[in-house]
């Protein structure tokens, strides 16, 4: 059975936590007692049904805000399928937790109220959403209940969200009219809305694609533990253990080791279970090479024939994720790229963008808790990397401010640039 | 082609694979690493993916146990089978010492319980021993406020957890920085299910500890659960064991773990059993939990598992 990762996100109050309290509901993954409790907390609040809401929403102050802050993670499974789900937050002050629960998703099933239609959050979810290569995307125009399941409006929303995707990378994108509080096209499809043909929530994402969210071309092992067991019966051994970041990796590989440039075989691939044939992301294995070269930890062991990107002035996307400081230029930072840790200084903010618009502010000199942008930065040690479009695994980074030791920016890259004089002081 | 029949992980592998990832990052990355081990199925799970993240080395950091001194003998047994296997170095952190050198104070009544006293002991032993980083077996599929926190947990001087201020974790790529004296709490099996881990030890054929059968057992009901009978637990006066078929879906203290009624005699029993069940583990299972709604949440504050 495979596994499928989807983020709801979307604005507050969108019902997001109620859509996924009926998904787990409709398909029996709520427990009784689970049940139970939520029933008796919604019963002592003098609320009218059982509020959906409480299975997701797990801290203390949630529960007291009636918000969600942190993103939640659930699993479900059918007959067909595994799914983790990661609820993410809709207020923007939490937008660095809709990233992180959003960062490995396969899929982001955004949520629009169908009586607001598409608001500033919505846009930016979205956004955000391709941003992070998530390959498809789910609207759910929600509590159609409330707008008399009226055909006109489900489709006002679609073609206004249609027009402004058109400006995104995204390529897959379904629109399901539903009710997540009476569970209309949700499990099942909905008696109310026959004008509606697709399949109902659950059913598509049963069906789609997993595999999509891994570049299977190019080989890429981002070295994580020189495996060296001590022992008299394996005394020679070396092993260089990690995740495939990408490609399909087999023994007799001619691959080169990164930065160095030194050359290679692949002698095999291990695990404990015994040797693979084949190595695919996102499998943990141990690789051996032929020849006795030195690589340690933070090295990438990629295919000679197709090589990534070596360098160390790059420009990626970062999106902001603290309030203490703003991004600018001549900031330094710790950068974690693969396995690899080195520090950055931000050379240039090229642009800020504008939500709502698309546009890019190119007078921007800075970057504020949740803006995203275009930066430039130079690495102390080069990085071996391909453009974020094309591997999720070999085009991310995290930015770490060293006086906190906070994550405080997520980057995508986008290549490298041309050699230039250094400006913005030495590293 | 074969190709495309190769490229689709089952869940398992991908939990394993995500798993292996998280152990080696914290293995690379940290000093002085501990991983916690209960004698339960899910920290007996997490030693094997440690075993085979380090094969053909050993497990490059010592096993520690917070021992209740209310432990099953079966899961005591076993735990000392495994570390001599593996060739791992043991750690115990004993409640029973810290009650004997008067640093703690034992509850008493009937519902007596050192739950709550593993905590000032499991952060001591971290202290001790200097740990930067725990390994822990939680899943966030157990509790409410598991399901909230990552799998990189920060945890301040006093081991506090605060989930109002959790750092973003993005892809695989775990930040572990911290300072002198805070360390990490890392919980490789976040995205596991009590079905996954069913599922993998019977796919890969993981002994465990024979409680987690069906077995005939002396127990009485208290509050709608089956309580072992023990010479450590006290008893209401409507309390009256009787012997009983009975399993045990996880694995705590004595006096906080209750039986269910099962016939499940083998693995595959007891997946049978799990996948028709109406109740979550720890609401069958777990008088620990019933406090109160946020009973899980305020025990990590303070710097519970």
């Amino acid at each position: 059975m495979e596994l499928l990762r989807f983020a709801t996100v979307g604005s507050v109050d969108d019902g997001k936590s109620t859509l996924i309290g009926r998904l787990l509901y409709d398909s029996k993954s709520i427990m009784q007692d689970t049940w139970d409790a939520i029933e008796h907390t919604s019963e002592v609040r003098g609320e009218e049904y059982v509020n959906l809401a409480l299975i997701t929403d797990g801290l203390r102050a949630e529960r007291e805000q009636g918000i969600t802050i942190d993103v939640a993670y659930r699993y479900f499974a059918t007959p067909k399928r595994k799914f983790i789900i990661a609820d993410t937050p809709g207020h923007v002050q939490y937008t660095r937790n809709m990233v992180t629960g959003a960062s490995t998703a396969h899929l982001a099933l955004i949520l629009i109220d169908a009586r607001q239609g598409v608001v500033e959050q919505s846009r930016r979810h979205a956004f955000i959403s391709s941003l992070l290569g998530i390959p498809h995307l789910v609207v759910c125009v929600n509590k159609m209940d409330l707008v008399d399941f009226a055909q006109d409006r489900f489709e006002a929303v679609r073609d206004d969200f249609a027009s402004f995707a058109e400006k995104l990378d995204a390529t897959d994108i379904t629109y399901i009219p539903i009710s997540a509080l009476n569970g209309d096209n949700v499990v099942d499809r909905s008696e109310a809305m026959p004008w509606y043909q697709g399949p109902a929530l659950l059913e598509h994402l049963e069906q789609v694609e997993v595999a999509a969210a891994e570049d299977l071309e190019d080989g890429r092992f981002p070295v994580q533990y020189v495996i060296r067991p001590m022992r008299s019966e394996y005394h020679d051994y070396r092993g260089y253990a990690g995740t495939v970041a990408g490609g399909m990796l087999r023994a007799g590989d001619a691959v080169t080791v990164l930065p160095s440039g030194r050359s290679s075989r692949i002698e095999a691939i291990e695990t404990f279970d015994g040797p693979v044939d084949v190595a695919v992301p996102p499998m943990s294995v141990t690789v051996r090479l032929a020849d006795d070269v030195d690589v340690s930890r933070g090295n990438m062991i990629v295919a000679s024939a197709r090589q990534p990107i070596v360098a160390d002035t790059v420009e990626a996307w970062i999106c902001w994720m603290t309030d203490r400081t703003r991004l600018q230029p001549g900031m330094r930072l710790a950068i974690k790229h693969t396995t690899h840790t080195a520090r950055a200084l931000i050379t240039r903010i090229c642009s800020r963008l504008e939500i709502n618009t698309l546009a890019e502010d190119i007078d921007a000199d800075g970057l504020a808790l949740n803006e995203i942008g275009r930066v430039e930065l130079r690495t102390t040690e080069p990085l071996a990397f391909d453009s974020y479009r094309q591997n999720r695994h070999t085009g991310s980074f995290i930015l770490i401010d060293e006086a906190t030791n906070a994550t405080v920016g997520a980057g995508m890259l986008l290549g490298a640039l041309p050699e230039t004089p250094p400006e913005g002081g030495t590293l | 082609m074969a190709t495309a029949a190769i490229k689709e992980l089952t869940h398992l592998q991908t939990l394993e694979a995500e798993s292996l990832h998280i152990i080696r990052e914290v293995a690379a990355e940290f000093e002085r690493p501990g991983l916690l081990f209960s004698g339960g199925k899910d920290s007996i799970v997490m030693l094997r993916l440690a075993e085979k993240a380090f094969w053909p080395a050993r497990i490059p950091f010592p096993v520690v146990h917070i021992d209740t001194g209310h432990n099953f003998p079966e899961v005591m047994a076993y735990r000392d089978k495994r570390v001599a296997e593996l060739g791992v170095k043991l750690i115990v952190g004993s409640v029973q010492e810290a009650i004997d050198a008067g640093k703690l104070v034992e509850e008493t009544g009937p519902r007596a319980s050192r739950n709550r006293l593993q905590t000032p002991v499991l952060l001591e032993t971290i202290e001790k021993a200097q740990f930067d980083a725990v390994f822990g077996g939680a899943r966030r599929d157990e509790e409410k406020a598991r399901a909230k926190e990552r799998v990189y947990s920060f945890r301040d001087e006093f081991g506090q957890w605060d989930p109002k201020n959790q750092r973003p974790e993005l892809w695989d790529l775990y930040n572990g920085r911290h300072r002198r004296g805070e360390h990490i709490r890392v919980f490789p099996l976040s995205n596991w299910t009590e079905l996954d881990i069913w599922q993998y030890i019977l796919e890969d054929e993981i002994e465990i500890p024979s409680i987690y059968f069906a077995h005939e057992r002396n127990v009485f009901q208290r509050d709608g659960m089956w309580m072992a009978e023990t010479p450590l637990m006290e008893m209401l006066p409507n309390e009256h064991p009787a012997p009983r078929l009975v399993r045990y879906r996880t694995v705590g203290d004595m006096t906080c773990t209750a039986a269910v009624d099962s016939d499940a005699r083998s693995v595959e029993q007891v997946i049978a059993e799990i996948a028709a069940t109406r109740l979550t583990e720890r609401g069958a299972s777990r008088a620990d939990d019933k406090f109160s709604e946020a009973a899980m949440e305020d025990r990590k504050r303070e710097g519970y598992f």
